[in-house]
């Protein structure tokens, strides 16, 4: 009996080790969801996850398929580097805000008419969800939309909804609407089911067409744009902050990439930060996407070596794709040509 | 299931291989408020011996052309060994440096946002520069734990 439970005791305490070394649900949710969904699932950047609605009108799978795919291009990052294992905790513990019935949606696809459906999605669902079902603009928090809203109007034509979603879930979110959003039941707006059934296969042929503008990301050849410089290293710095007036930005200020970290006599003349601003594009931008400052404010490097001066910046199309919005595409198309101005004016 | 049907599943998974940035940005919301969860931040990136270069000030600069906006400041750090010895064979990499943690108010919490290491990385795949990455991503991880915490 002794050797039983000293047993018993060595098994409980394994398992207790191995529970403390594997994270659980509730901190891998800390660690990749809370920052944009909330620490209790109230939202922000993203969705209200523990919305009663949202809960009640989706199921586990759709959960599972979210994080493994992501939203491309509206914000939502696939989790390719998450286990199994991982992801399952996840889903549970967002599902632990679920006071409902687990719903579980069969994949069977439902037959209907799309044409008839295109006509009913322009008339019910382009004013929330675009008129190709590229969804509604902002990501949340502070600066993109008021706080009254709870959940922005998702894309439909995106590829990592569709994944997502089977056809009886979009149907089931049709019939019932989605209580505290703008989401109303189209049944209690007059459809018959049989509409419903056209609008779910309207909703899937956007398979089969070309990949909507909001899932759509810009390509950046070079991380960096980079010029060479004909003149010395003071006459260039004063050529880009000459050049950034003449762009519609402000100069901000002039440092060495040392700044800070060593006294000033000490710092390498030869690697210079100009910094400079547009504080309307700042705002529009951070409008788009509050976590865009991380790259502001704009600046370009000068830097000399072995006699050589070189002018460059980060090419502003790579952000688009970091932040995985598509939103930020043609700011950053925008950007990429100012800088490159700015950079080729001062090297003239 | 037909044709149609395989082509279109063929297609979403198709688009879906497209990387997406999935662990582009670095991440952490903290309870604290925005004040707390600044000194929290200056402290954590001190204890790695990073010299806290300069707060850019973002909110001020957007209220004096009277926009509205919340709290928000992006925090520059860097180690000047590293910086010089780095830049020294890869110039190029000046334009990412200094390392920067933004933060911002998110009511009564914060949150804070860094670029990967690793989207860098992906830039500029010479062997020698991965040890350094990999330090930058596990102490801008351990500064975020912290914060969170």
């Amino acid at each position: 009996m002794l050797l039983r439970s000293i047993a018993l005791l060595l098994l409980a305490g394994l398992g207790a080790a191995a529970h403390a070394a594997a994270p659980g649900g509730a901190q891998l949710y800390a660690r990749n969801c809370a920052s944009c969904h909330g620490v209790k699932g109230d939202g922000g950047i993203g969705v209200p996850l523990a919305l009663p609605s949202f809960q009640a009108g989706i199921s586990d799978d759709y959960l599972r398929q979210t994080i493994r795919h992501g939203r491309p291009g509206r914000v939502m990052p696939a989790f390719p580097s998450l286990g199994a294992e991982e992801v399952e905790a996840i889903v549970r513990h967002v599902r632990s805000w679920n006071k409902g019935p687990a719903v579980a949606y069969s994949p069977a696809s439902i037959v209907g008419d799309p044409v008839h459906g295109k006509q009913l999605f322009g008339k019910y669902c382009v004013a929330c969800h675009g008129a190709n079902g590229e969804g509604a603009k902002g990501t949340g928090v502070t600066f993109s939309r008021p706080r009254d809203l709870p959940i922005m109007a998702p894309a439909l034509h995106n590829p990592g909804f569709l994944a997502a979603a089977p056809d009886a879930m979009i149907k089931a979110t049709l019939m019932n609407g989605r209580e505290g959003t703008p989401m109303q039941s189209y049944l209690k707006l007059g459809l018959k089911e049989k509409d419903i059934d056209d609008l779910v296969s309207y909703v899937r042929s956007f398979e089969t067409q070309p990949l909507g503008s909001s899932a759509a990301m810009v390509e950046a050849e070079t991380p960096v744009i980079i010029r060479e410089s004909p003149y010395d290293l003071n006459t260039t710095v004063e050529r880009v902050k000459t050049a950034v007036t003449t762009h519609n930005f402000f100069y901000g200020r002039v440092q060495t990439l040392e700044y800070g970290m060593t006294p000033p006599a000490s710092e390498n003349p030869k690697q210079v930060i100009v910094y400079f601003c547009n504080i309307s594009l700042l705002n529009q931008a951070l409008a788009i996407d509050p976590r865009v400052g991380m790259f502001l404010p704009c600046r370009v490097s000068i830097f000399e070596k072995n006699g050589k001066v070189q002018v460059m910046s980060v090419n502003p199309k790579v952000l688009s794709r970091l932040f995985n919005n598509s939103e930020l595409n043609q700011l950053c198309e925008q950007l990429e040509q100012s800088y490159t101005a700015i950079m080729e004016e001062a090297t003239l | 299931m037909t044709l149609r049907k395989w082509m279109a599943s063929m297609l979403v998974l198709a688009c879906l291989s497209a990387p997406v940035a999935a662990d582009g940005l670095l991440m952490a919301r903290s309870d604290n408020s925005f004040p707390e969860a600044m000194t929290v931040l200056q402290s954590a990136i001190s204890a790695r011996g990073y010299i806290i270069t300069r707060l850019q000030q973002v909110n001020e600069n957007l209220e004096r052309r009277d926009y509205k906006s919340d709290m928000y400041r992006v925090v520059y750090f860097g180690k000047l060994d590293e910086v010089r010895q780095v830049t020294a064979a890869h110039p190029e990499l000046i334009a990412f440096l200094p390392l920067s943690i933004t933060i911002f108010a998110e009511g009564d919490e914060s949150i804070m946002v860094a670029s990967h290491p690793q989207t860098i990385s992906g830039f500029y795949p010479d062997a020698a520069l991965k040890p350094l990455f990999d330090r930058w991503e596990k102490d801008i991880e351990a500064i975020m734990d912290e914060v969170r915490e």
